[in-house]
């Protein structure tokens, strides 16, 4: 693992790594647009409405997804003092703030013709609510110090008492009475969803996860190649 | 023990430490997270004289408009226990009989009378065609009766 911690090689492996994520993206997202929004079929009770499930379900996915990887860089940082875990957890922190936010508004529109509201506070949609506030809250609290490194820290930890929050976002639908419906892909015995419409959820899946991948990438590159503009500067400064 | 060894056993004793803490202050508060009752719980539970959810299925021909054009008569049940609701207003897309709802009120004199009425949908995704070829295999029927809200 710590060979990949070398900022250099990290430069040299995401140059090229991200070509291919950049165009999987686009190709994805296309194909995946297509299939979702016009060759998929329409839904038994929802009619046409079931096509916002095709960009809020991924997004769901994937505000998860992004939050345990960046509390798993915050334990790597805080454990192993990686510099590029630090890193990676400031450069995820907008995208999946980006798709939570994607998935509540998706959800609010969705919910106001089919269950006949915008929002209701049952624990699904308050534990999403919270998980955007903690993405919100470590971006506000990485960049809150004068010292960057106390910054990340603070920001470690909160991602890390946070992460209490993914099993209760997960599971809430089956440990309480909510308003949203249980889980239709990863459950017990098998997706109750149709494959017609199960297929272009996971293009769309896949392809929201190239973007992340690609747009960490860019970021981190970029935020690396800042740091050593800096020291360069400093080092000329001083002599 | 090396620094980081130490840092990884304290960090994952405050994860636990944190995790049970969660779990404790979630059983606590369970009532409270709870978004709707059962009619079953209805006969368990004193709930009181407040409001509160209720959910269930709509039972199959249970609903009626009245004379007036905008209240709905129409029973929940959860397949063991019934309760008769009337509502006043619009109704949901998704709001027909044998779907999910929640609707929110009190009893009176015995009758919930719902201030809102909310469609609750099942995970079940698939198109029509589907849909008609599983009602005619009855296969339709005895999953949406599996479906029932767990309490």
């Amino acid at each position: 693992m710590h060979r990949f911690a070398n900022p250099a090689r990290f430069q040299r492996l995401s140059a090229v790594v991200l070509p291919w994520t950049a165009g999987a993206t686009v190709i994805l997202l296309i194909v995946g647009l297509y299939i979702s929004l016009i060759g998929s079929p329409r839904d038994y009770q929802q009619g046409d409405t079931v096509r916002i499930m095709y960009i809020h379900v991924p997004a769901a996915w994937m505000s998860l997804f992004v939050y345990v990887n960046m509390a798993i860089a915050a334990a790597c940082g805080l454990v192993w003092k990686h510099p590029l875990a630090d890193l990676f957890a400031k450069a995820a922190a907008p995208v999946g703030a980006g798709f939570t936010f994607i998935c509540l508004v998706t959800g609010s529109l969705w919910g106001a013709p089919m269950w006949g509201t915008w929002w209701v506070w049952d624990a699904r949609l308050t534990s999403v609510l919270i998980l955007f506030f903690l993405y919100l809250g470590y971006m506000a609290l990485v960049n809150a110090f004068d010292d960057p490194q106390r910054g990340t820290r603070a920001g470690n930890v909160l991602l890390l008492v946070g992460i209490v929050n993914v099993p209760i976002i997960k599971f809430s639908v089956d440990w309480w009475n909510t308003l949203h419906q249980p889980a239709s892909v990863i459950r017990m015995g098998g997706p109750s969803i149709d494959g017609s419409m199960l297929v272009p959820l996971l293009v769309m899946a896949l392809g929201f996860t190239t973007y992340f991948v690609t747009v960490v990438l860019l970021r981190l590159r970029a935020e690396i190649v800042q740091r050593k503009i800096q020291t360069m500067r400093l080092s000329e400064a001083q002599g | 023990m090396t620094r980081k060894k130490r840092r990884l056993y304290m960090l994952g004793l405050a994860l636990l430490g944190l995790g049970a803490a969660t779990a404790l202050t979630l059983t606590a508060f369970e009532d409270n997270i709870v978004f709707f009752f059962s009619p079953t719980q209805l006969q368990t539970q004193d709930i009181g004289d407040r409001n509160f959810r209720l959910g269930g299925l709509v039972e199959e021909g249970s609903v009626s408009k009245l004379p007036d054009g905008v209240t709905t008569r129409f029973r929940v049940t959860d397949t063991v226990h019934t309760v008769a609701v009337t509502y006043r207003g619009q109704l949901p897309d998704l709001f027909r009989e044998g779907q999910g709802v929640i609707t929110e009120g009190r009893m009176i004199n015995g009758v919930f009378q719902a201030r809102e009425v909310l469609a609750k949908h099942d995970e079940n995704y698939m198109p029509p065609e589907v849909a008609d070829a599983l009602k005619e295999a009855e296969h339709f029927k005895a999953n949406s009766k599996d479906q029932k809200p767990s309490s």
